[in-house]
């Protein structure tokens, strides 16, 4: 039987990075790039694609590469000695729009894997486009980038395409595109948002060893943990289940559909609310027996206030501080390496009760107990 | 004529071991099996004495007579010989390899004299279930290293029967349990609390014996964070386990301060020292108050590890917790040792009989011949190695030792490639993979992983310099390939018995099997 071959789509943002060596700390935006342009920045982007896909070479007939003309992926590829297919051709000056139509004609090409070079925006950019209807890969080029959905180096994104592709690792999850605000990140402060999730091929560890147990594997913690929460629900009482991939783990586990980043309400195992707002929430707890089930949410190990600011101030101080049940996986909170976990909610007395230590939920009568700090420095 | 001995070194640095492992394509034994081929070919039965006794099968009661004879397969003794030794042609361990790389294990020399004792008739033949009065000598090697583990840990009693280390600590959650039971608190203390970087056996064995497991994090410095002991201890904690120097090989100068917290909230403490083997003769876990604690003897007392095994995880407790040790227990009196079953409150059984004789013989003969003096040494030695270690390992570009940086360390260290996998793309299990190729092994980390690309190393005091520096060499060459020439690394090994495993085909039942009457029921599906 002849299958057909795998087909790769490339998306180079040329501009992403531009601002971070010359102290801008990102790129969005024209204004922003013709500033760091004049303080003499240098793309990095293009390099960095082309990097990745030197990885590629040594299965470059194993495979069909599809990209944009000029500096959003034709030059890389020239750059690495692959041949590709052109399907968009964007011109010389490149916008967010240019990235979102060639995601769109990627996905509609059907490809298997989407690559794409840039920083947190042009993971919003690409959400945007596909959302998680086909899987994608980040080769890192931006400044400190947020997201999940990036590979942690371009060498490292290049390997694992080239894995993907060749069907070494068939597995994929759901990782957190972060919305930065780069004008604060401007006035040192960090203010990450969820945005969405993007679906990125897991790699597949080569071996476990001897003295390994095996790998429970992350979608399987997560659904262990969430197993415990749902134990111990309460009747009668209203459960306010923040986003993230942990909590609708807990959705799942109670066989409802609630939704990936938005706040959904529970009780007796029935949703009384989806992608609920601020007060439709305060209606429903308000004098009543109420827990927000959070997870922590994006590379800096936020609780509250990073794409769950349904779940206000007004809404913590009505449920309380010992309302709150967090539930993560073991693997989530080792690859904060354990940090204190954050919140901002925005309002300080409630961000200083919260802080201290917290139980968090992590298997079948398995709590870690983890540090809340406030705002990242 | 060639001088060979100038072969084996260039500018005072080994060369690499130009090295080849076997590969003999072995087929499963059963696959030898030849219809009435047999290794061993019984004498007939004497007519007079078959007459005086008959069918000695008929004392044998009718529910244990097999129906049909053991499957197992046919063949003589030449081929039985050629076909294991075969087998362990192919592969790597601490007979063979400078076997460092196995981090908290301890592979250390397992002396061969002392196998010697071990497997002679006088300790081989014989039965657990002899009189008291028949086996002194065995019952009193037991109580003597009883003795001596006493002295190491300042313990005031000893149990040899767990036969694993998890053994020993599911034994310890089990006494914990007893203890609250008897005065009364045994429904409200349901907690455990432990560290991450604890042996995951703390938890796992604890969560089997019925506990609720409670994680601390570990604080910027590596040790665990005590203010998270402080919020998370309360009246429902029955116990506090944790192991010192954690896998990471820091040791917790506070370690005291955690147990008088838990001791004041009426919890109880015990030390997982399976790997004691940096800190024999130096520290104790009675001073920083431990209520048990446990040895593996296998690691630090140099018993083999065998296949997985046999091993003894040996278990000690304070006078109060005597009580409720497994049963038996090797007792004395005027200098006559007997099995003391008369045991009210012990927690029962965990494992066989009263212990792996073999293994306690092994740690005993292992013991006396150091001495106290001897055994100290033996954790210096081993200290100093892992410290010359670390200092070698971090002069390789992309190598780290994550926490207590410009520390010294105890036994062993979690390195860290995170930075040359993010300059190469190369990661930690490939990179082990490739040293293979140079005969030798190491091992990433329990998982999940808290240091990204690990890698633990633990030398012992049971390797020379020269060995020491060879795998330094090994990792040095493996490191720096992974920069020239990423795709050899990824395509390795190239010199061993295997190439890579399809990790796909575990996940399908379907797939494999672990025992040969499995793969017949499964291999025509």
């Amino acid at each position: 039987m002849c299958t057909p071959r795998p087909k790769l789509g490339l998306i180079v943002n040329p501009v992403a990075g531009l601002g971070g060596a010359v102290g801008l700390k990102g790129s969005d935006g024209v204004d922003t790039q013709e500033k760091a342009l004049a303080l003499g920045a240098v793309p990095l982007s293009p390099a960095r694609a082309t990097r990745a896909l030197e990885r590629l070479a040594k299965i470059k007939d194993l495979f069909d590469l599809f990209t944009c003309g000029g500096r959003m992926g034709l030059e890389a590829t020239r750059s690495a000695g692959l041949a590709a297919t052109v399907i968009t051709d964007p011109g010389d000056v490149t916008t967010a729009d240019d990235t979102r139509n060639a995601a769109q004609a990627m996905a509609g090409q059907g490809v298997d894997l989407l690559l794409f070079a840039g920083g947190d925006g042009t993971a919003r950019d690409i959400y945007d486009a596909v959302g998680d209807s086909i899987s994608v890969l980040g080769i890192p080029t931006g400044v400190k980038i947020y997201s999940g959905a990036y590979a942690v180096s371009p060498a490292a994104a290049g390997e694992l395409a080239a894995d993907f592709l060749q069907g070494k690792t068939k597995e994929t999850h759901d990782a957190e595109v972060m919305d930065i605000d780069e004008a604060s990140l401007r006035q040192g402060r960090v203010s990450a948002q969820l945005y969405g999730y993007l679906r990125i091929p897991r790699r597949r560890r080569l071996t476990q060893g001897v003295k390994a147990s095996s790998d429970a594997g992350e979608a399987v913690a997560a659904a262990v943990a969430a197993a415990d929460v749902v134990h111990d629900m309460k009747p009668g009482r209203y459960y306010v289940m923040g986003p993230g991939t942990t909590t609708r783990a807990v959705m799942s586990e109670l066989k409802l559909e609630g939704t990936l980043m938005g706040v959904d309400v529970v009780r007796d195992g029935k949703l009384e609310a989806r992608d609920a707002g601020e007060q439709q929430i305060l209606d429903l707890v308000a004098g009543r027996d109420a827990s927000v089930v959070v997870t922590v949410i994006g590379g800096q190990g936020y609780l509250l206030g990073r794409g769950n600011q349904q779940i206000s101030a007004k809404v913590i101080r009505e449920v309380g501080r010992e309302n709150i049940i967090v539930v993560a996986t073991r693997a989530k909170l080792n690859s904060l390496q354990w940090r204190p976990l954050l919140v901002d909610t925005g309002d300080d007395e409630v961000d200083a009760l919260l802080s201290g230590y917290i139980r968090v939920v992590t298997g079948h009568d398995e709590q870690a107990v983890c540090k809340v700090g406030g705002l990242e420095v | 004529m060639r001088d060979i001995t100038k072969e084996r070194f260039a500018d005072g640095k080994p060369l690499l071991r130009r090295y080849h492992q076997a590969r003999w394509d072995e087929p499963i034994v059963f696959e030898l099996s030849s219809k009435d081929e047999r290794g061993i070919l019984l004498p007939e039965v004497e007519k007079g004495i078959r007459d005086k006794v008959g069918d000695v099968l008929d004392a044998l009661p009718e529910g244990m007579r097999r129906e049909r004879p053991p499957a197992l397969p046919e063949i003589s003794q030449p081929q039985v010989l050629r076909h294991y030794v075969r087998l362990s042609q192919q592969t790597l361990g601490a007979d063979f390899n400078i076997d460092v790389g196995q981090g908290t294990c301890t592979m250390k020399y397992s002396p061969k004299v002392h196998e010697d004792l071990a497997r002679s008739p006088h300790a081989a033949c014989l039965h657990p279930y002899q009189p008291d009065e028949t086996v002194q000598g065995v019952l009193e090697i037991m109580y003597s290293f009883e003795q001596i583990l006493k002295e190491v840990s300042g313990m005031d009693r000893f149990s040899m029967q767990p036969g694993a280390g998890s053994a020993a600590i599911y034994a310890s959650a089990s006494i914990i349990r007893k203890y609250h039971e008897m005065r009364g608190e045994g429904d409200t203390r349901d907690e455990i609390i432990t560290t991450s970087f604890s042996h995951p056996s703390d938890a796992a064995c604890a969560k089997v014996a019925g506990y609720n497991i409670v994680t601390l994090p570990p604080d910027k410095d590596g040790y665990p964070d005590f203010e998270a002991l402080e919020a998370a201890i309360s009246e429902r904690t029955a116990g506090l386990l944790m192991t010192n120097p954690e896998d990471t090989g820091i040791f917790n100068p506070d370690i005291k301060d955690f147990v008088d917290l838990a001791h004041e909230n009426g919890a109880l403490c015990f030390y997982d020292q399976a790997n004691a083997n940096g800190i024999l003769g130096i520290t104790r876990s009675r001073e920083a108050g431990f209520d048990l604690c446990h040895f593996n003897l296998h690691k630090t007392f140099s018993t083999p590890h065998g296949c997985g095994g046999p091993a003894a995880g040996a278990l000690g407790v304070t006078e109060e917790l005597a009580q409720f040790l497994p049963t038996p227990v090797v007792a004395c009196e005027d200098g006559i040792y007997r099995l003391d079953y008369d045991r009210p409150n012990s927690i029962g059984k965990v494992g066989a009989f009263h212990g792996s004789a073999g293994c306690v013989i092994r740690a005993y003969a292992w013991a006396m011949s150091l001495g106290a003096d001897g055994m100290k040494t033996a954790a210096e030695v081993a200290v100093l190695n892992n410290n010359y270690f670390l200092k070698k390992v971090l002069e390789i570009p992309g190598a780290s030792a994550p926490y207590a940086s410009g520390k010294y360390r105890i036994e062993q260290v979690r390195y860290s490639w995170e930075e040359l996998t993010k300059d190469t793309g190369v990661h930690s299990e490939e990179l082990g993979v490739r040293a293979a190729d140079y005969g030798v092994h190491y091992w990433t980390s329990h998982h999940p992983f808290v240091i990204p690309e690990p890698m633990t190393l633990e030398p012992t005091e049971s390797y020379t310099r020269a060995e020491l520096d060879e795998y330094v060499e090994i990792l040095r060459a493996v490191a720096q390939e992974a920069r020239d020439n990423p795709d050899k690394i990824k395509k390795g090994p190239y010199n061993c018995p295997i190439h890579q495993v399809n990790h796909d085909e575990f996940d399908d039942p379907n797939k494999w099997a672990i025992t040969w009457r499995a793969y017949q029921k499964k291999k025509d599906k």
